[in-house]
């Protein structure tokens, strides 16, 4: 008896809390799938009587959404990849190397961290300046790698610490050299460990906003996130164009971190429950 | 065990003149030059008078630092955050734990619902901000409608114009966000104990409550320590959603103060007093940090 209650109880409560998380998202796509007419109609109503694709149709045809939606492809895919090439060479060395003030550079590199992002904009700003690399995508793309750099190490050392050590030795005793071993043999074995990884950047990037503000607040160079806190602003308030962009924007970040969640929720767990 | 591996670095470094340091010089140099040094910039400038526009400088000593101290906007920002970084954590870390007992039972169906409640967490800022801004908006929102169907309809009210709702209801916004984080790292410190631990307090008699506090509890203790400092790090510098819904307002009554450091530098200009803003910021922390850590290292909560 009491095990069927504490059964409902917890179904009660699950239900309750997938309306908190996931309500949110659908009264967004319902109103984005309405004609104006019912979203601002009184009395309301929930469902929309008649479905339409209008506010999408708006979106893409008379804002410039689609560009922002390409400049954020990429940042993301630039900053993945600069970030995968400084970080699996890193997260190798410190998981497989001794080396005096090992220690020392994880913990440093951990800490970059824990700044205040404000603190790194004010900072960063008059180098930007000089360099000419505001409103450009290449600043926007540097700083993120810098800034997923040190986590994305992090990760991968971890991977790589999954992996044991007894498979580079036998693959150096058949021959192998030490980039040898990397490239082809730990690689293949990382490769759902390096996909969580780019998850991690990929998110990032996408969801971005205070850089993106401050570095690539011009049109030619603005990813969806400043985009979107524009429309905010210029269409005061258009609710199904801005809800159109909102479900645009979250459909691919979304399905692609409902795919890789389970991985890259073990490599975020293992470091701080170990600590 | 220890042994073959020891030979088998030294094998390493003489067949190979790439030490490690090839491997971690490249990530040190970026991370050291677009985040240590614009800090340490950041630092320099509260000592000057910078101007972004013309980029002239002018060096006024302290004086930032007693001006922002003399501003009663600055005040308040000070008030607000903590108020914004303490609440935020603290219901987070509450619904947080709750949330994780929930994951943490058998049923059909859990890693999928472990999937989909963190999704609040993998969105935007932006889009958080925007989905809220709707559903709490005074006129057509959902929530007023919702509100005055269940004959509440003296609570239906401008969330974010009023000073009084202002930060609250960013604030609800931050726990939407912010509360699967917490309960992800808890459920994954809860599935580290071993059954056979829970089984035996239970054949001693004990119940579910107490199973927990007196069993479970201690073990995620550091786990809960150790994310709530994250989670206070991270919070006390999180500054989009104001910027975005409120801009600090109405009047100042939700500003934060990164959120006031970066109004008082990109609209007012004032870039010496904003960089000193962020500086005290960074320093609070760093002080409530080490004090945190003396603090849990002293009861000898991590050592277990």
């Amino acid at each position: 008896m009491t095990k069927l209650v504490g059964r409902i109880l917890t179904w009660v409560l699950i239900v309750g809390w997938l309306s908190f998380a996931l309500g949110p998202y659908v009264w967004m796509f319902l109103t984005s799938v309405k004609p104006k007419s019912e979203i601002y109609s009184l009395p309301f109503h929930y469902f929309p009587k008649h479905w339409t694709f209008a506010s999408y149709h708006a979106l893409f045809t008379s804002t410039p959404f689609i560009q922002y939606v390409f400049h954020s492809l990429i940042v993301a895919a630039f900053t993945a990849l600069c970030t995968l090439l400084l970080a699996i060479p890193a997260g190798f060395s410190f998981s497989r190397h001794r080396f005096r003030g090992k220690g020392i550079a994880l913990a440093m590199l951990i800490s970059s961290q824990f700044f205040p992002s404000i603190l790194l904009i004010l900072g960063i700003f008059p180098l930007m300046k000089e360099f000419g690399l505001i409103n450009h995508l290449t600043g926007l793309i540097v700083i993120y790698t810098a800034f997923v750099t040190p986590f994305t190490i992090w990760l991968i050392k971890g991977f790589f610490d999954g992996i044991p050590r007894e498979i580079d030795e036998a693959a150096m005793i058949d021959g192998c050299n030490q980039f040898q071993v990397i490239r082809h043999v730990l690689l293949p074995l990382l490769s759902s460990g390096i996909v969580a990884a780019s998850a991690y950047i990929v998110i990032f990037s996408w969801n971005e906003f205070l850089f993106a503000l401050t570095f690539a607040s011009n049109s030619n160079v603005m990813t969806i996130p400043v985009g979107l806190d524009n429309f905010i602003g210029n269409f005061n308030i258009n609710w199904g164009i801005l809800t159109a962009g909102g479900v645009v924007s979250a459909i691919p970040i979304l399905i692609f971190f409902l795919v890789v969640q389970r991985r890259l929720i073990s490599g975020l767990t293992t470091g701080a429950v170990k600590s | 065990m220890s042994l073959p591996n020891l030979s088998y670095l030294k094998n390493q470094t003489r067949k190979n003149k790439f030490g490690p340091i090839w491997y971690i010089i490249p990530s040190t140099i970026v991370v050291a030059g677009v985040i240590g040094y614009p800090v340490i910039h950041a630092v320099i400038l509260s000592f000057y008078n910078y101007n972004p526009l013309s980029s002239s400088l002018t060096f006024v000593g302290i004086a930032n630092y007693v001006n922002i101290f003399g501003d009663s906007v600055f005040h308040q920002a000070i008030l607000h955050s903590v108020i914004w970084t303490l609440g935020v954590v603290f219901f987070q870390l509450i619904f947080g734990l709750i949330g994780a007992v929930i994951l943490n039972q058998s049923f059909k169906g859990r890693s999928v619902v472990r999937g989909l409640v963190l999704i609040p967490w993998a969105t935007p800022s932006v889009l958080a901000a925007l989905i809220w801004m709707w559903i709490l908006d005074d006129n057509y929102g959902v929530l007023n409608h919702l509100l005055t169907q269940v004959g509440l309809s003296s609570l239906a009210q401008a969330w974010f114009s009023q000073s009084v709702t202002a930060l609250p209801s960013l604030m609800l916004i931050d726990l939407w966000q912010g509360i699967p984080f917490f309960a992800v790292m808890l459920l994954a410190a809860m599935q580290s104990i071993s059954g056979d631990l829970v089984e035996a307090a239970k054949l001693d008699g004990a119940n579910a409550f107490r199973t927990f506090w007196s069993i479970k509890f201690p073990i995620i203790l550091p786990t809960v320590l150790i994310t709530t400092m994250l989670r206070i790090i991270w919070t006390a510098s999180y500054a989009d959603l104001i910027l975005i819904v409120t801009q600090g307002g109405p009047g100042y009554a939700s500003l934060t103060i990164p959120a006031d450091a970066y109004f008082t530098a990109y609209s007012d200009l004032n870039y010496g007093g904003a960089t000193a803003m962020a500086v005290v910021q960074a320093v609070v922390l760093f002080i409530v940090v080490i004090w945190y850590l003396r603090l849990i290292s002293k009861q000898g909560i991590l050592e277990q």
